[in-house]
C-alpha cells in the first residue's frame, strides 16, 4: 500500500462552475449577493423591502430557492423586476450549477444587481460557493444571541451579518450585545447591521450598503 | 444536512484520480475537513459508506482528518489553534489575528495498492 498526495477540493466541480459565474458577474459590472438566514429569518421580506426601494428601472433581479413551491417569487414579483424560483425539490441548499442553469436566458449586462436567496437553511448553504461577492447572513432576533456559536461556518465566511426583526427585542429575551460579541468572536471583520423588515428600522444603513458595493461592482466591470 | 452530496463529490473526486492512475486500485481516500466547514464527519462517514456500498469502489475506505481553527498573529506571526472561538494572540495580546486555517473541506490523499 502506498500513500499519494492529492490536492483537489471536494467541491471542485462546483467551485469551478462558480468560478465561472464570478467571472461572468465582474466582467459584467454585476454585483451578485448570496442571502443565506434560518427559515422566517426575513430573507424574503428583507428582499420586498429591498425591491420596493428601487425605481422600476433599477437593474435589478432575483433568483430564490426553495425545497418547493413558488411562494416567494410570486411574492417578489409583484416589484415588477425579474425573479426566478429556483425549486430543490429536496436539496437544503443552491449550488453553483442551479445557479447557472437558472441565469442562462439572462442579460447580465442589463443587470446591476443580482440578489439571491439561498433555501432557508444556516447550514448547508456556507459549503456552496455560487460565485457571489459576498455572502450575506441574516439571523433574527427570536432564533437566538446563541446562533453565531452553533453554526459558525456561516458567519464565518459572510461579510455582513443582517440582525433582522430588532422591533422584537422589548418582547423576547434577545441580548444584542451578546449577539454581536458571539458573531464578532467567529468573524472579527464581518460588519453589522441591525435592521427590521416590519418597521423599516435600520433599512436606509442596508441600503446604503448595498449602493456602496454597487458602485464598487460597476466600475470594476466593463 | 447536505453530506450525501459532499460524500458524492468525495466519490467523484475519486474516480476521476483513480483514472489518472490505471492499474491501481484505490483503498482509502483522506478527506481533510476543518471545524468551520459545516460539515458533520459521521454524517460525512454514513453517507459515504452507504454511496461505496455494492459498487466497483468497494471496500473504500474514508479517513477524515480534522482540522482545528488555526490563526497568524498580525503583529507578532504567532501561530495558533483557536479554542472556544479565543482569537486574541496568546504570545503577545494582539487582537487582530488573521484565520489561516479550518475551513478545509479537501481531498488530502489516496493509500493505493495494486490488485
Amino acid at each position: 500500500m502506498s500513500r499519494v498526495p492529492v490536492e483537489r477540493k471536494v467541491l471542485s466541480e462546483n467551485d469551478r462552475i462558480a468560478a465561472g459565474l464570478r467571472a461572468d458577474f465582474e466582467r459584467q459590472g454585476t454585483l451578485c449577493l448570496n442571502l443565506i438566514g434560518s427559515p422566517g429569518a426575513g430573507k424574503t421580506s428583507l428582499l420586498e423591502r429591498t425591491l420596493a426601494g428601487y425605481a422600476p428601472d433599477g437593474r435589478v433581479a432575483v433568483l430564490t430557492g426553495d425545497i418547493q413551491t413558488d411562494n416567494d417569487a410570486r411574492r417578489l414579483a409583484r416589484f415588477g423586476f425579474p425573479v426566478r424560483q429556483i425549486t430543490t425539490g429536496g436539496t437544503c441548499h443552491l449550488d453553483a450549477r442551479m445557479v447557472e442553469q437558472a441565469l442562462a436566458d439572462w442579460r447580465l449586462q442589463e443587470l446591476d444587481l443580482l440578489l439571491i436567496e439561498n433555501v432557508g437553511n444556516l447550514v448547508c448553504p456556507a459549503s456552496y460557493d455560487l460565485g457571489e461577492a459576498a455572502k450575506i447572513v441574516v439571523l433574527s432576533v427570536p432564533e437566538g444571541e446563541d446562533k453565531p456559536s452553533k453554526y459558525p461556518a456561516i458567519f464565518f465566511k459572510a461579510a455582513l451579518l443582517l440582525l433582522n426583526k430588532i422591533d422584537l427585542l422589548p418582547y423576547v429575551p434577545f441580548d444584542l450585545a451578546r449577539a454581536r460579541e458571539n458573531a464578532q468572536r467567529i468573524h472579527p471583520e464581518m460588519e453589522i447591521l441591525e435592521v427590521s423588515c416590519a418597521t423599516g428600522a435600520g433599512l436606509d444603513a442596508w441600503q446604503q450598503w448595498l449602493k456602496e458595493r454597487r458602485v464598487a461592482a460597476a466600475s470594476v466591470g466593463r | 444536512m447536505h453530506e450525501l452530496s459532499l460524500a458524492n463529490a468525495v466519490l467523484t473526486a475519486v474516480r476521476s484520480e483513480a483514472a489518472q492512475r490505471p492499474g491501481l486500485c484505490v483503498r482509502t481516500v483522506g478527506v481533510r475537513v476543518g471545524e468551520l466547514a459545516g460539515v458533520d464527519p459521521d454524517a460525512l462517514s454514513f453517507c459515504f459508506e452507504a454511496l461505496v456500498r455494492g459498487t466497483d469502489l468497494e471496500p473504500l475506505r474514508l479517513a477524515i482528518e480534522p482540522c482545528p481553527r488555526r490563526h497568524r498573529c498580525s503583529r507578532c506571526a504567532h501561530t495558533f489553534t483557536v479554542v472556544d472561538y479565543a482569537v486574541t494572540c496568546p504570545a503577545c495580546g494582539e487582537p487582530r489575528t488573521d484565520c489561516i486555517g479550518g475551513d478545509e473541506l479537501e481531498l488530502a490523499y489516496l493509500e493505493v495498492e495494486e490488485p
